[in-house]
This record gives C-alpha cells, structure tokens and sequence, in this order.
C-alpha cells in the first residue's frame, strides 16, 4: 500500500470533485475510503495498491475527465 | 485536441463574447438576420465544444454534471432553431467559470501566501565538501545545510557555526529578529535577515514546526461540517433529478422550450461552492492575523459559544511570578534569609526562583537532611538549625506560632492575590514573602471584549490558593474563579458545564499540563508559541501565545458562521425563485436562468470574500 497525494490545477467547479472522485474510485487497486478530493487546495489524497496499479495510471485516469495534474508524491503507508 | 478546446476554453468565451455582440449590432444596426443567425449558430458551436468535453468525461465514470445538464440543454434550444438562446447560454456558462476561478483564487490568496513562505530549496554539503543547491524534498534528518543572508531556513535545525538573526514571523507571528549562535535551535520557513550560518537538520518537510501548520491549515480549509457532508450527498442525486424531471415534463407536455430550462434553472452551483466559499476565506483571514482555526466544525461550535474557562497561570498572567510583599519578624534576619535562599537554591519549585531573585546576594550555607513535604514545603538542617520554607500548613505542622500580627499579614498577602511563602528557624516564625503573578497587559480589556461579543461566563479554574484566585478574578471581572484544582479537576468541571447545564464552552490553557481539559472543552484553544502540542492538541491555535488575539479570533469565527448562512440563503432562495417564476411568469427563460444562476454563485463567493478584509469592529474594541 502507498500512500499518495496529488495536486492538481485550481479547481473551481463544484461538480469537478464528483467527477475525479468517480474517476479515482473506478480504478483496480485504489482503496475506496482513503480517496479524498479537497476543494479548496485542489488535492486529491488516496492509498493505492502499488502492485495492482501504478501513480501514472491514476494520474492518466484524472487527466482523462479533463483535470491537469502539477505533481504528485507518493509515500509509504 | 480535447486538451486544447479545453484549455482555450476563456479564449473560446470571449469569441463567442464578440460573436453574440456582432450578431445583435447586425440585426439591430441592418437589421440582417442572415448574419445574426449565422454568428450565433457559430458561437454556439464553439461554445458548446468545452461544455460538451466535460460532460462526456463525467458521463464516462458515470456522474451526472452540470454540464451534462448545460450541455442536454443547448442541443435542444438548437435543434428547435433557437440559437439566441443557445450562444448566450453557453457563454454565460463559460464566462461564469472563469470569473469564478478569478474569485475564487482571490478568497484562497490568503492561505496561499502562508503556503507559499514554505522553503523549496536548500544548500546541502555534498560527499565533495561544497555546498550545492538542492530540492528541499531531498534534505534528510541529519545533513549539513548552509543559510545565507536573506533567504529561508529550510528545515528545522540547530545551529552549527556561524551567528546571524532570524525573523521568525512565520512561526510566531513576531517580527522582531531573534539573534542565532551555535547551539541554538531554527526553524523551517524563518527568514535569516543578516549573517551566515551552518546548521544541522533536526527535523524535514512535514515533520517540521512550519510543515505542521501548512498542514493544518491544508486540512481545516477542507474539513467539511454535518451540514455540508449533507449537501455534497444531496448534490450527488440532485442533478439526476433535474435530468428526469426534465424528461418528465417534456413527456407530458412535450414543450422543448420548458423542458431545456428546467435543466438550466436546476443547475445547483451556489449550493455546492457557498459554504466551503466562506470557510477558505474565514480561515484565511485567521491565518494572516495570527489565529489557526480548526475547520468548519469548529468555526461553528465557537461561533455560538458562551462559557469560556482560562487556566490561570501562564494565561491570564505571564507566569512568572515575583515577590510582591515582605514582612520580617524578630531578629537575625540577614541569617534567617541566607538559609531560605540555601534551601530555595536547591528547589525546582516556580516560587523558589522568585523567592531567590529577591533576595539576591547572601551567603549559602550548606543544606542537609531536606525533607519535602507534598502541597506544604521543605523542612531541612542548615548550620544545625531547623529551617522551614512553605505555606501555613506546613507552620502549623512544625508548630511555628503565629501571633496576631503575622496572621494579619497573612490575610492581608492573601487578599492582594499573593501566593505564601512562610520561613521559620527553629520554630520562629522569621519571614513572610507574598509572591504574585502580574497579569498579563491588556488582558482585562480583551476579557470585556469577549463579554461583549456574547460570552456570558468567564471563568477562571487555577491550582493556586483561593485567595489568590479571588484577588485575581476580582481584578480582572470575571464571572467565577475557583482555586486549589488538579489538572483532573478542571476537566471534570469543564465536563459538568457541558453536560448538566448544557453550555458551550471553550478552555484557554498552556497546552502542556492542561491537556486533559483542551479535550474536553467543546473548544480547546492553547496558548503556545506555534509549539508542537499546541498546534496539535487544540482546535484554535494562537501563534505567539497571544491571548490579545482571542476576541480576534471569536469575532471571526461568529462572522464566518454568519457568512456560511448567509450562502446557504443566497444559494436556496435563488432556486426556489427560479422556479417559482419558471411556473408563474412567462418572461423566464433559458438565458435569464443561466444569468442568475452565474450571477448567484458569483454573489456567494464575493460574499466570502468580505471574510478576507474582517476585522474587530468598532463596537467591541
């Protein structure tokens, strides 16, 4: 298990964080409770199964509903 | 390509600005309707693009968004041939958002500008000898790290070589630099203002003082209350709604007209933004003056407090307590005040520090056979005497005679709010010492500012004597004081307001020995210059233990709150305004809907912004 957070451009609309979350959470290998998509600081914070899926497919997976991602860290849970 | 429409998508707004602007002029101005149909059917289209991206990434990972609303709708007013309302919809749609990420960058700038005083880079002495710049992220406990004039220390450490003066304002909200040599301690986010130094990281990134804070304040901007937890579940299932509803109302009237609208007028953007809107920017305001509030949770408990409970020493008072008043009895005086001074040298007790200062130069003699008699004093042999130095209790256990006058000036010490500190030899009573604690400056004034702002119960808890407690209360107007009080009996008191007599109450203590009852306050705020137990163990933190920044802090808090409801109303009473106009006028339309609703989720974030400019009216100071 990893730990990750994810920074994204400014998020602005309401609806952007339904979106990501479902995005996220559609992913193999995310744990569903720990996702965590924080309005104001525009960061999404989850625990991912680094052997079911790598930081650049969640990544991919949030640029894909069409947020960018500045940076991410991940960390050891 | 769908990166691009997307990331053009203000540009794409302000053409299709000008293409509805040259649509009008033409049909005004020429009356050509040629060209006015022609320019809206292109900014339409072009409008539609960035909508209809979003809303088929949402319907992929199957949510239902606003745009897919927006974007249902304006395929409709299209298809029945309205394109007057298809370009201006989807340029309100698109306008809107871009003011609202100006705006809304606005009420974050705040937190942002604590953020952004977080150290990046750091000089790190390499394998080779040299210095070189690196990412801060690479700076482990234990590396050597040089800081140069002007720039920031990049994680908490302790000083190596060199000296130079550090302005710490990040920390603790003071801006007076603080001279540094070797030993002493730094902290991440400082700035150095002159020398050079070495120092030795102690501590890295999210581990250090300044590290702690971001993320605290990081998670409060976030933190979500019941209510909004509620919204959030609400908006979830509400934009379906507004879909079927939508289909519904075509099936039975089979009015397009009607049934686009309602897609628009349903769209819920004030509701969802309103509250988190205030929140960024109350919390913003707390952090430029020196006040970390927890969240909204605690925003809201705060706001609506009305008991406030204050530890006394260290927080109504400076905690460092000196000898006020001095009596002496009988003769050998001089001898009597070197053997206190003997014993008190020895003692670790606040009061034997005092007791010391005063007395100053004298002669020590040596100590022996000391005997520590809990919640009394000491008895111990000096030069073959029986000294004692405590309180009364502990003159009546050595049965040290108090004649009339010295208990007169045992009441009078007492009643001035001194604490006792009582010297016999050999059973002769010698000295009496009155220590006290000064209050702090300015505290009265702020303890009748809260009262103003509707905290009805001031009450002090101290584990000093009631005397002392009394002399303090009555100095300072509080409501009650009640002295002789263990940590665990503070708590316990705090629990019984709260759950017997139903109050709100926030505790005021140092944070260290005082934990117990931060905990159970409903509020816990800790006086703690940015310390680690501080920022941890309370929901408000006051940087540099400033208790002048309380009333501050509640003023904020209750406008906070008041702005949230304020959103909430903006954001409903839009809706059902709407609506209602939707059943009963008929000048409501697609366009108008688009407008208010933009128009209200612009309202509610200038709304929060006042917070950013909030400061202690007039009224209460």
């Amino acid at each position: 298990m990893k730990a990750a957070t994810i920074q994204l451009e400014t998020l602005t609309c309401p609806s952007c964080m339904q979106k990501i979350e479902a995005a996220v959470k559609g992913l193999n290998g995310i744990e569903q409770d720990s996702v965590k998509v924080s309005f104001n600081t525009s960061k999404v914070k989850l625990n991912f199964d680094d052997d079911k899926i790598s930081i650049e497919e969640i990544e991919k997976a949030i640029t894909g509903v069409g947020y960018e991602v500045q940076k991410s860290r991940v960390k050891p849970v | 390509m769908q990166r691009q429409i997307l990331k053009n998508r203000n540009k794409i707004a302000l053409i299709s600005g000008i293409l509805i602007a040259i649509a009008f002029l033409s049909k005004w101005t020429m009356g050509n309707m040629h060209i006015f149909e022609w320019a809206l059917i292109i900014a339409s289209i072009l409008g539609a693009a960035p909508i209809a991206i979003q809303a088929y990434q949402a319907l992929r990972v199957k949510v239902v968004s606003i745009d897919v609303l927006v974007t249902i709708a304006v395929f409709g007013a299209f298809l029945i041939g309205n394109f007057e309302e298809s370009a201006i919809v989807t340029f309100l749609f698109l306008f809107g958002a871009y003011l609202e990420q100006r705006t809304l960058n606005k009420t974050r700038s705040a937190i942002k500008e604590l953020t952004e005083m977080a150290p990046e880079t750091a000089l790190k002495l390499m394998e080779n000898g040299e210095f070189e710049e690196v990412d801060v992220d690479e700076v482990d406990v234990g590396d050597v790290l040089l800081v140069k004039t002007g720039a920031k220390v990049p994680v908490d450490g302790t000083v190596l070589s060199g000296e130079g003066s550090v302005n710490e304002a990040s920390i603790t909200g003071e801006s007076i630099p603080v001279a540094k040599e070797k030993g002493s301690n730094v902290y991440a986010g400082t700035i150095l203002d002159n020398g050079t130094i070495q120092i030795v990281a102690d501590r890295v990134g999210e581990d250090t003082t300044f590290g702690k804070i971001i993320e605290l304040v990081e998670e409060a901007q976030d933190s979500k209350s019941e209510a909004e937890r509620f919204i959030d579940r609400f908006a979830k299932y509400y934009t379906p709604a507004v879909l079927v509803l939508s289909f519904i109302v075509w099936l039975i009237s089979r009015n397009v007209e009607l049934a686009i609208t309602i897609l628009v007028l349903g769209c819920p953007g004030a509701l969802v933004i309103g509250v988190p809107v205030s929140n960024v920017a109350g919390i913003g305001n707390g952090a430029r003056h020196g006040v970390l509030l927890k969240g909204s949770e605690v925003i809201g408990d705060f706001s609506r407090l009305n008991t406030m409970v204050f530890d006394k020493t260290g927080t109504l008072t400076m905690g460092n307590p000196s000898v006020a008043e001095t009596e002496y009895y009988g003769d050998n005086i001089e001898e009597a005040l070197g053997y206190l001074a003997s014993i008190e040298r020895e003692s670790d007790h606040p009061l034997a520090k005092a007791v010391l200062e005063k007395i100053g130069e004298t002669t020590f003699s040596p100590v022996e056979n000391t005997e520590v008699i809990k919640g009394e004093g000491i008895v111990a042999a000096v030069n073959g005497h029986r000294v004692a130095v405590g309180n009364v209790a502990l003159m009546e256990r050595e049965q040290v005679e108090l004649d009339e006058k010295a208990r007169a000036d045992i009441a009078r010490f007492e009643k001035n709010g001194n604490s006792l500190v009582l010297t016999a030899v050999d059973g002769q009573l010698k000295i009496l010492m009155g220590v006290s604690d000064q209050i702090r400056p300015g505290v009265k004034e702020d303890l009748q500012r809260l009262k103003k702002l509707g905290v009805r119960n001031l009450i002090m808890l101290s584990g000093d004597n009631q005397g002392t407690v009394d002399a303090v209360s009555r100095a300072l107007g509080l409501t009650e004081a009640h002295g002789n009080m263990l940590p665990e009996d503070k708590a316990a008191y705090i629990k019984k307001l709260i759950e017997e007599e139903g109050r709100i109450v926030a505790f005021v203590g140092d944070g260290v020995n005082d934990s117990p009852s931060l905990a159970s306050a409903h509020i816990g705020i800790a006086m703690g210059s940015g310390t680690d137990v501080a920022i941890e163990t309370s929901d408000v933190v006051l940087m540099n233990s400033d208790f002048g920044r309380l009333p501050h802090a509640l003023g904020l808090a209750k406008a906070t709150a008041r702005n949230m409801k304020q959103n909430i109303f903006i954001a409903v009473g839009v809706v059902l305004v709407l609506l209602t106009s939707l059943i009963f006028s008929d000048w409501m339309n697609m366009s108008i809907g688009m407008l208010v609703h933009e128009g209200s989720i612009l309202a509610v974030i200038l709304n929060g912004m006042r917070l950013l400019r909030y400061r202690l009216p007039r009224r209460y100071a």
